[in-house]
């Protein structure tokens, strides 16, 4: 029998210690309050110290409450009964189906060796043409939607699980709001995708603590999944509440911040969770979408930032539109080279052309007189905006790139597109 | 004697361990947790307690667990067989770990960076009763295309005499080839591979010399306006998505240097596994062998341990240095020097340390600055020249370079390739800023003519910016040509693809032979009647160029191409800028 510690020495924030022996790093605890039992795990050991993160936060332990130490690591049950199932950020049933106890899994397990990688092969078909066109999205991507608080992400999101062809769909859920929750499970309901789905929810108004849980659970049960040869869709939404609970525990820590209160391991500890996504040789597969917020529209923040530099790219959502600037998936010349072969040529060159509107419409708001190429630009912006960028277009990639060559015969000659000669002949719609 | 510890604290990737013996900074510790050994550094010695950086997950260890130490610095194993190799931070072999452990990195699993099985072809070239010092050869192996040396160990510090040498034959790394003797008589056994601490360089050279020669990179953009020199030093900062990998991989591929060597630092595993999967299938056109033959790879990415982040720079500069000495030329790429800084970063606040500016510490310039010192073009003591150049990615904060690794990394490199967030947006590859960077190194072409087309480029982004405040109505039609001049520059000549085949790589005497038009264009005197002519007539000129930039290299494609973009420029061009004259005569 475990040792049961009664003594709090310290409660700062969501961060209690007791003084204990033979305790491990990592290990969970079970504090037993006046509110009822809640989860703890080991961030610090010093001497005799230990200090913990508690699930539930600080509020209203007592110094005299209970601390009992579970032996191992945080844990998650695993096996085919999770699917249409949802949990709590702490791994407990939001539904109202049983507690699963049978075989346990540790989370935030070792990452994968690079040597058993394989190059990503695999185009995920969204009928989006920003995405599917532009920003083709692989298989084993990892890749979260840039987004201002206020845009339709989490519909976004949705329909990408929903077109997706994926086998099981993993929904994390961290500081989401209930609604939110409420529109993901009718949407995976209506579209008969709940039995392929697990999700694993921390909403807006559950302790910080549990957020925190949410991606290394979600995480682990699907490379369990894969390893079994699933390709597993992982949605994790919103990753910068994710980040903003590391913030609180850091500075009640008092971590020195390294940008804006942020911990200095804020990238590390972004890219240990996004580099889960992979695709097992001879088995199968974990794509990530994310949505990462930013505070102000500010792609600098410092989390849109870390994670742009740990993700194969981003959706840059604004304005109800996937921005075709900022937007990038790094992914997409493993694939776009398989479709078709204008497929590249249109990509690049569509996108140059509707740099040069962006700068005619400058000079326009400027009051500037537009020349015959400036109103060649514009026209051509706004049937880009229009065909390509509207995001209630659904249309396969091929019907985009015939589209793609049809709006530039309509603005352009074909030596003013900077395509090359030889697609031109073949591709130039006849008449034009 | 070695000495033992015990664990008395756990803060992330740092223990504290309570010390019984001596132990020295920088040693190398293992902590024993259930039946694993967890590599560990010393990196602070407060009494008779220490803290260490651990190079593996710390989940697990308890408070009273025990340490060994090692008495040994952390250290790399050097020679014959690092070449083709993926090795972690720490020198582990990735591909033969995932035999030992499958998918996963399971820690505490360490296995010799050099295979002990493979026999090497070993002919010697020392002689008994020869006085002999560091660095001097003994025997050579062939390795791939290289003929390898074996040195006598860089630690031996005195002269010796050779009392014993192998003959020719099969030896395995392990074998003893070699005997020497000191002046007190005591004998010391050499063996084809020997261990040097990573953080010391390697100075086995009688001078360093000047970087100078063309470090050729087959990018346009850095080979004639911001060149880089073997055995000098660059930086590519750029925010996330700009092109630092891509220009990095493009380079790792392309660059006409004996050897690369990868430093994934602290970045995506996924584009590693692209050189992986590549690099065995392509063909170095210098040796005729695959490109890995000439490749290391030391993987250290963003989900691997932090501490062994920070070591795995030091080992891709150590080997480097060590087939340096060979008189070779070694080309180290490091992606990205920001999560290496990022590293300490994390280490020093676990430290308590006092930060600095972001928090970063304050030894932070002095750290980069003693990195890219070990680069360099040194003579050897036989007079043979080798080099190392380093080329390091910088990935800034909010992509705003007035932070501090940029500005400490700016303040020791000879060239700095700055990448835009504008021009990678436009997707103007390689997204390299034309305006903000520069190079101290000589470019590959006549520096003239290279000003001369600069100082266009320069004018014709002047005019836009004016055109951005008066409109093209208030421009002269003079400098509205000035401004498609340099507009069609960028777009023909500093644009790359890095996708296209052919495009992706051009060789200096195509740069060369490609930049005479370049001048001839640049220095074309038109007469148009109005703006929008001179937009057609330029817009049907650079179609022309991009044609003729797709083709082979002198294939019948490539001279048809060529008298189509001649004819085209030759309809309207009326004469030509006597100084562009004289630069097509002297030839660039
Ligand atoms: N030279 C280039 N040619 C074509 N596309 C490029 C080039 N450089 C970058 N890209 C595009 O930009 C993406 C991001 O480039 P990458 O080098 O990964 O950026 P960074 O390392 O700066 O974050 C690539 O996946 C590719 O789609
Ligand atoms: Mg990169």
């Amino acid at each position: 029998m475990r040792k049961v510690y009664s003594k709090i020495e310290t409660i700062a924030g969501n961060v209690i210690s007791v003084k204990a022996t033979d305790v491990q790093y990592g290990e969970l605890a079970r504090v037993s309050t006046a509110y009822g039992d809640t989860l703890a795990e080991v961030i610090k050991l010093d001497g005799e110290l230990v200090s913990m993160q508690v699930f539930a936060g600080g509020r209203g332990i007592s110094t005299g409450d209970e601390v009992r130490f579970l032996g191992n690591p945080m844990r998650v049950s695993f096996s085919d009964s999770l699917q249409g199932r949802i949990f709590d950020g702490s791994g407990k049933p939001r539904d109202n189906g049983p507690e699963l106890t049978d075989n346990l899994i540790t989370i935030g397990g070792p990452s994968v060796n690079p040597a058993k990688r394989i190059i990503p092969r695999n185009m995920i078909r969204t009928g989006i043409p920003m995405i599917d066109l532009f920003n083709t999205l692989v298989e084993s991507q990892k890749l979260p939607i840039f987004s201002v608080s206020g845009e339709p992400y989490n519909q976004l999101l949705s329909r990408i699980a929903m077109q997706a062809e994926v086998d099981l769909i993993i929904l994390g859920g961290m500081g989401l709001k209930y609604d939110d929750y409420l529109f993901f499970k009718e949407e995976l309901e209506n579209g008969g995708a709940m039995s392929r789905t697990i999700m694993f929810v921390h909403t807006a108004s559950d302790p910080v603590v549990e957020s925190l849980m949410v991606p290394d659970i979600s995480l682990a049960v699907a490379e369990k999944f894969a390893l079994q040869g699933k390709k597993v869709l992982v949605l994790l939404t919103d990753m910068t509440n994710f980040a903003d609970a590391m913030k609180e525990i850091a500075i009640t820590q008092e971590q020195v911040p390294s940008n804006r209160g942020y911990p200095g391991d804020l990238y590390s500890q972004l890219a240990s969770r996004y580099e889960k996504a992979v695709d097992f040789e001879g088995s199968g597969s974990i794509t990530i979408l994310g949505v990462t917020t930013m505070p102000g529209d500010d792609v600098t923040h410092p989390v849109p930032d870390n994670t742009g530099y740990i993700t194969e790219g981003q959706y840059y959502l604004k304005n109800g539109r996937i921005e075709p600037f900022g937007s990038l998936s790094r992914l997409k010349q493993q694939v776009n080279d398989k479709t078709r072969d204008d497929h590249r040529a249109i990509m690049d060159g569509m996108i140059k052309l509707y740099a040069a509107y962006k700068s005619s419409l400058e000079k326009k708001s400027m009051g500037f007189n537009m020349s015959a190429w400036d109103e060649k630009l514009l026209k051509y912006g706004s049937q880009f905006e229009k065909g390509m960028m509207d995001l209630s277009v659904n249309i396969p990639l091929e019907k985009a790139l015939d589209l793609g060559w049809e709006i530039m015969a309509s603005c352009f000659e074909k030596d003013e597109t900077g395509l090359k000669t030889d697609l031109i002949n073949r591709y130039w719609p006849k008449g034009k | 004697m070695k000495s033992v510890g015990k664990i008395i604290g756990v803060n992330g990737n740092m223990v504290t361990v309570q010390v019984a013996g001596t132990i020295s900074m920088n040693e190398v510790g293992y902590i024993l947790v259930d039946d694993k050994k967890l590599k560990s550094e010393v990196i602070r010695i407060l009494g008779d307690s220490c803290q260490m950086q651990v190079f593996e997950m710390t989940k697990g260890i308890k408070v009273g667990d025990e340490v060994e130490f090692t008495k040994e610095l952390l250290a790399v194993e050097l020679g014959p067989g690092l070449l083709k190799q993926v090795y972690d931070g720490l020198q582990n072999p990735l591909p033969e770990l995932a035999e030992a452990a499958g998918f996963f990195l399971e820690r505490g699993i360490y296995l010799k960076a050099l295979d002990r099985d493979v026999l090497w072809d070993f002919t010697p070239i020392a002689n008994v009763g020869d006085t002999v010092a560091k660095a001097d050869k003994l025997g050579t192996v062939p390795e791939g295309p290289f003929t390898h040396e074996i040195m006598v160990p860089f630690n031996l510090l005195k002269n010796y005499k050779v009392k014993e040498i192998k003959p020719a034959g099969q030896y395995k790394v392990d074998d003893v080839v070699a005997r020497l003797e000191d002046e007190k008589g005591n004998t010391i056994d050499v063996k084809m591979y020997f261990e040097w601490p990573v953080k010391r360089a390697i100075d086995c050279y009688s001078e360093r010399l000047k970087p100078t020669k063309p470090m050729v990179t087959k990018v346009r953009l850095v080979d004639t306006f911001l060149p880089v020199a073997l055995g000098g030093t660059y930086c590519i900062p750029g925010p996330f998505g700009a092109g630092k990998t891509v220009l990095q991989q493009v380079t790792s591929k392309n660059a006409e240097v004996d050897i690369v060597i990868i430093a994934a630092c602290g970045e995506r595993a996924g584009e590693v596994v692209e050189t992986l999967k590549e690099f065995p299938e392509l063909i170095d056109p210098k040796t005729g062998n695959s490109l890995m033959e000439r490749t290391v790879i030391i993987c250290n990415t963003s989900s691997m341990p932090v501490a062994s982040r920070e070591a795995s720079v030091y080992t891709a500069v150590t080997i480097a240095e060590y087939y340096r000495q060979m008189g070779l030329n070694i080309l180290l790429l490091a992606d990205s020097t920001s999560r290496w800084a990022q590293a300490m970063r994390e280490m020093s606040g676990r430290l308590e340390e006092i930060p600095g500016e972001e928090a970063f510490p304050a030894y932070l310039e002095s750290v980069i600055a003693g990195f890219y010192e070990r680069a360099g073009i040194v003579k050897l003591k036989d007079g043979r020249e080798g080099s190392v150049t380093i080329g390091g990615t910088v990935s800034p904060a909010g992509g705003n370079f007035e932070e501090p690794v940029t500005q400490a990394t700016l303040k020791v490199v000879g060239a700095f390739h700055g990448l835009s967030r504008e021009r990678s947006d436009a997707r103007k590859y390689p997204a390299i800023d034309p305006m903000d960077s520069w190079s101290k190194y000589p470019s590959v072409l006549n520096i003239d003519a290279v000003q001369y087309a600069r100082k266009i480029l320069f004018r014709g982004s002047e005019i836009e910016a004016m055109m951005k405040v008066v409109g093209e109505e208030g421009t002269a039609l003079e400098d509205y040509v000035i401004y498609l001049k340099s507009d069609f520059l960028d777009a023909v000549y500093l644009q790359q693809n890095s996708f296209d085949p052919v495009d992706a790589a051009v060789i200096v005497e195509r740069q060369r032979h490609v930049f005479s038009h370049i001048v001839d264009i640049m220095g074309a005197e038109f007469s148009f009647d109005s703006k929008n002519e001179a937009r057609t007539f330029f817009n049907g000129l650079r179609q022309a160029f991009i044609d003729f930039n797709g083709v082979e290299w002198q294939s019948t494609e490539f001279f048809s191409k060529e008298k189509v973009l001649v004819d085209t420029l030759n309809k309207k061009k009326v004469s030509l800028d006597s100084f562009a004259a004289e630069l097509l005569k002297a030839g660039v």
